[in-house]
């Protein structure tokens, strides 16, 4: 358009105010003129914020606060497969598939949280609790087969670890 | 410089050249997708890989530096294999439809892969599929056939200034697009179907109506703004197929403007006029040439015996070649009169005599890259003239001081230094402040007759800054803009840019409107350019004329005042219209209309701001009996038996009008005479911004730049205080009166809008039915009737 004030509305509001402050935190680690240089730590804030996956919304909240084009961090937060765009379970189950694992049996596991859950990988349970996904290697190969539940590695699953992790689990 | 060797033969490089530029220098071919040379390096496409002597593996061509001493093979076995290798990786995922896909014929991916590729694939699986996105109206795309050399990507950060595409997702997943589908807003954008090298980027209007082979190619010169770039004209079977650029490092380099590139589509249109008219009583009839033009010398000649030859005008586009206003002014001065004009949206004629003898830059436009410091006053150089607006976004972004002094805060694509923002009749006041923050730098006295002005101007930090950006550039240029032209404060606003340049010893100059403003000023085709003067433009509208010659225009877009216009044809005894397009408004007052080619259909010469004097041929044919304008006021002259007017060939006519300007210094600073000064008043002004896609007759009848974010101009925009004050939300409907006339228009509240103003776009519909473009306006709300 011809005017330079007629933007789209703001949406900084977005962000909460720990989130905020956490991603300033963020951006103190790099040059003042190289905000956007924590554009990866601010996604993973405001994921976190929303429930683990990131809206549009967010994403244009992000881009405005670091002063960045909205593409450039959409192209981030494609890339990278620790972002979500869609909504995820409660719990995000992130299975390595990648050789050691695949060597120690994580095809076994796949099919056992598959058949333990009712879905299929890349997806969640129609109660919201699980969200099951295929990842490469988390480097944890000492432990394969592995997986990642939050921030928490689980190593050297058999299917009965499994149960007992999952039991325990809100 | 470096000595090295490509495939033995030796070469000199720049130091910090790239191998693929050594080549290229040299014409040695080294395949490519996304190294251009106007843009940044990716080095993703990896098909320019060559083999280097002592290098293990093959090295990307374009993110070589060369070395002294490199040896490089680019048709070594080595280098074959590695390039084979590639082509075969590149078309794995590549449909393979090129016998459907408008890239055939001229795509380099089809080229290389025949000239460096295999001859079969050994892929038998799946090949992905990518959803197209929607572009808007002028890019059609095909992302299946993307290989992602993110040529566009870069074009738009690095060039346009509109980083809307982007490459997301990741390995096969990578899609480029805009991610939330918008509609890319640039106004270069159709530069990335040029760029593309496959056939995922094309031109939604030639979209499959021809293949490249079919097309002859003319070279053409832009009509729409004063830069002159140059074009290559494409046509098949005398008919225009598309507009691309031509290289001119000094104009346009290897880019276009959208309005360049797409106003061909309005050839077409269906108001063309095919044949003479001539009006009969409330009647019109389709005559021959002959009777037409007998038609409009007897009606000429009746006027001029009737009320003298001062009642004769001639109101031409600013968009005519030199040709046709050294002829229309010629035509003019043989009855008698001096009345010719193409000044046409400018109300305020006051200082006429300090004018240039034509309206230059005052530099090369290349040299607006080199520049440290500009001034632009009442200008919206991006949409005015795009690729202006790409050179000064380069300064900007070396770090150039670009500012700007403006009715309205508008949008830029790079960093403005100061933004100077103000009322129309207080933008004067700010630039007197600049001029009198520098007079304290420079420590002199201000010229005549300013000193008591001065003395009520306050000088703030913001005027301080232009003045001591302005004084300590080593290169600095204060340009008067387009959206100026047509201020009620125009002389003031000039004789204070002016000053300003001179004394911060800038350079200073004009970007005018239309594409021709500096070759009709050269061609006479203005009331004191020869014997008899005349009267201007506003006077002619003001005080009305007896008959009328008219050139390209549509007096109810092209004027200052739409209604004064109006009133002075519908008062006029006789009007003569040579014009590419009919239309009812035209019917309504005028009494013959003669059918002129337009565009590429027309031979001439336009005259940049730089002095280029650039001669075309006609690309296409004009349709039905329509005729270039200079052949008929030729005919016109003759049959007005006016001497002088037996030219045979368009270049005769050329050579007149050169040698009618004579020797030409370029040169428009104009020395110091004091202004009149615009009395601050209490009402609401309107401020009449010019809108790039609603310039002249053609682009107007664009259907697809119509499409575009940029042709919306239906819209009241005001501040937040006026809208306020009016009761008026965002989003309501507002009625604007003029005079005795009024519209209704959405109003939108934007804080780009200073105090006490309403912006309504001129040369719009709504405007058409309003008066002057810039002066006095009502706005009330306009109360919705609740439905029952």
């Amino acid at each position: 358009m011809m005017l330079h004030r007629h933007r789209g509305e703001s949406k900084l509001h977005l962000i909460e105010e720990a989130s905020r402050q956490e991603i300033d935190r963020w951006i103190a680690k790099y040059p003042a003129d190289r905000r956007q240089a924590a554009v990866m730590a601010a996604l993973r804030i405001v994921q976190d914020q929303n429930g683990g996956w990131l809206t549009t919304d967010l994403m244009d909240a992000v881009a405005e606060y670091l002063e960045m084009p909205p593409i450039e961090v959409y192209e981030v937060a494609t890339f990278y497969s620790m972002y979500e765009l869609e909504p995820v379970g409660r719990h995000k189950i992130c299975v390595c598939t990648n050789i050691s694992c695949m060597l120690c049996g994580s095809e076994e596991v796949v099919a056992h949280l598959e058949k333990r859950l009712g879905i299929r990988l890349g997806e969640t349970t129609p109660d919201g609790r699980f969200t099951l996904k295929e990842v490469e290697c988390l480097g944890a190969c000492v432990e394969a087969p592995m997986f990642q539940i939050g921030n928490t590695y689980y190593g050297n699953l058999t299917p009965e670890r499994i149960d007992e992790i999952l039991d325990a689990l809100d | 410089m470096v000595n090295i060797e490509i495939n033995g033969i030796r070469i000199q490089a720049r130091e910090g050249s790239m191998v693929i530029e050594a080549a290229d220098e040299a014409g040695i071919v080294i395949p490519r997708f996304c190294y251009h040379r106007k843009l940044s390096i990716a080095a993703n496409c990896r098909m320019c890989l060559v083999e280097v002597e002592k290098a293990p593996k093959p090295l990307p061509a374009c993110a070589t530096p060369v070395t002294e001493g490199m040896r490089v093979f680019t048709r070594s076995a080595k280098a074959l294999e590695a390039q084979r290798a590639t082509m075969e990786f590149l078309l794995i995922n590549h449909p393979l439809d090129c016998p459907i896909c408008d890239q055939g014929g001229e795509c380099d991916l089809q080229d290389i892969a025949m000239g460096f590729g295999e001859s079969e694939s050994r892929y038998r699986e799946p090949k992905r599929v990518v959803p197209d996105k929607n572009l808007g109206p002028l890019i059609a795309t095909d992302m299946t056939r993307c290989i992602h050399c993110t040529r566009c990507v870069r074009f738009g950060r690095e060039i346009a200034g509109v980083p809307e595409l982007g490459a997301t997702g990741r390995g096969e997943h990578t899609t480029i697009g805009t991610y939330v589908e918008k509609v890319v807003s640039s106004e270069l954008s159709g530069n990335v179907i040029d760029l593309c090298p496959v056939g995922a980027l094309t031109s939604k209007p030639y979209r499959y109506t021809g293949r490249p082979w079919e097309n002859r190619s003319h070279p053409g010169v832009s009509p729409h703004d004063c830069l002159g770039s140059n074009l290559d004209v494409q046509t098949r079977r005398g008919r225009v197929m598309r507009v691309l650029p031509r290289d001119n490092e000094a104009v346009n380099e290897c880019w276009l403007s959208d309005r360049d590139r797409f106003s061909y589509t309005a050839l077409a249109h269906g108001e063309r006029l095919h044949r003479p008219l001539i009006r009969q009583g409330d009647a019109w009839r389709e005559v021959e040439w002959q009777t037409a033009l007998e038609y409009a010398a007897e009606g000429l000649r009746r006027v001029r015996a009737a009320a003298g030859a001062d009642g004769l005008g001639a109101l031409i586009s600013p968009s005519a070649t030199v040709e046709e206003g050294y002829l229309a002014q010629r035509l003019l001065r043989g009855l008698g009169s001096g009345n010719v004009d193409f000044r046409l949206r400018r109300q305020d004629f006051a200082q006429e005599e300090a004018d240039p003898r034509a309206p230059w830059l005052g530099c090369a436009i290349a040299d607006l890259e080199d520049m440290d410091a500009v001034l632009l006053v009442g200008s919206h150089v991006r949409k005015d003239q795009p690729l202006a607006g790409l050179r000064l976004r380069r300064a900007a972004l070396r770090g150039a001081r670009v500012m700007f002094l403006n009715p309205a805060e508008f949008d830029f694509n790079f960093p403005v230094a100061e933004h100077l923002v103000a009322a129309p009749a207080a933008m004067v006041d700010e630039l007197a402040a600049v001029a009198k923050a520098l007079l304290e730098i420079e420590g002199t006295h201000p010229p005549e007759g300013l000193a008591a002005r001065l003395e009520n101007v306050e000088v703030h930090d913001r005027h301080l800054a232009v003045a001591r950006h302005l004084h300590a550039a080593q290169q600095a240029h204060v340009i008067v803009g387009t959206q100026a032209f047509g201020q009620a404060e125009f002389s003031a606003l000039r004789a204070l840019a002016n000053l300003v340049a001179h004394l911060a010893g800038a350079g200073f100059g004009y970007l005018p409107e239309g594409a021709n403003a500096v070759g009709l000023s050269l061609a006479g085709a203005l009331p004191r350019a020869a014997e008899p003067a005349g009267r201007h433009a506003g006077d002619m509208t003001g005080q009305g004329l007896r008959g009328v010659l008219l050139l390209g225009v549509e007096p109810e877009y092209d004027f200052a005042d739409p209604a004064a216009a109006r009133r002075m044809l519908d008062e006029a005894d006789f009007v003569v219209a040579l014009t590419a397009f009919a239309t009812d408004e035209m019917k309504r007052w005028a009494d013959v209309l003669l059918p002129v080619a337009a565009f590429a259909e027309n031979e001439g010469t336009f005259v940049n701001v730089q002095n280029d004097w650039q001669g075309f041929a006609a690309a296409a044919e004009a349709p039905g009996e329509a005729r270039p304008a200079w052949k008929v006021l030729r005919v016109l002259g003759n049959f007005l038996n006016l001497e002088g007017f037996d030219y045979m060939q368009v270049d005769e006519v050329r050579e007149a009008a050169r040698a009618f300007a004579g020797e030409v210094e370029v040169k428009a600073a104009t020395a110091w005479a004091m202004p009149r000064w615009p009395a601050p008043g209490e009402a609401l002004q309107r401020i009449g911004y010019l809108p790039l896609y609603h310039v002249d007759p053609l682009v107007r009848r664009a259907a697809p730049l119509q499409g575009t974010p940029d042709a919306r101009a239906d819209i009241a925009w005001l501040g937040e205080a006026a809208a306020a004050a009016l009761g008026v939300a965002d989003g309501a409907r507002v009625a604007v009166r003029q005079g005795g006339a009024e519209v209704v228009m959405e109003a939108r509240v934007d804080a780009a809008v200073p105090d006490r103003c309403v912006l309504v776009a001129a040369a719009t519909p709504q405007a058409a039915r309003l008066g002057p473009a810039w002066g006095p306006v009502e706005v009330s709300a306009v109360k919705e009737a609740v439905a029952s």
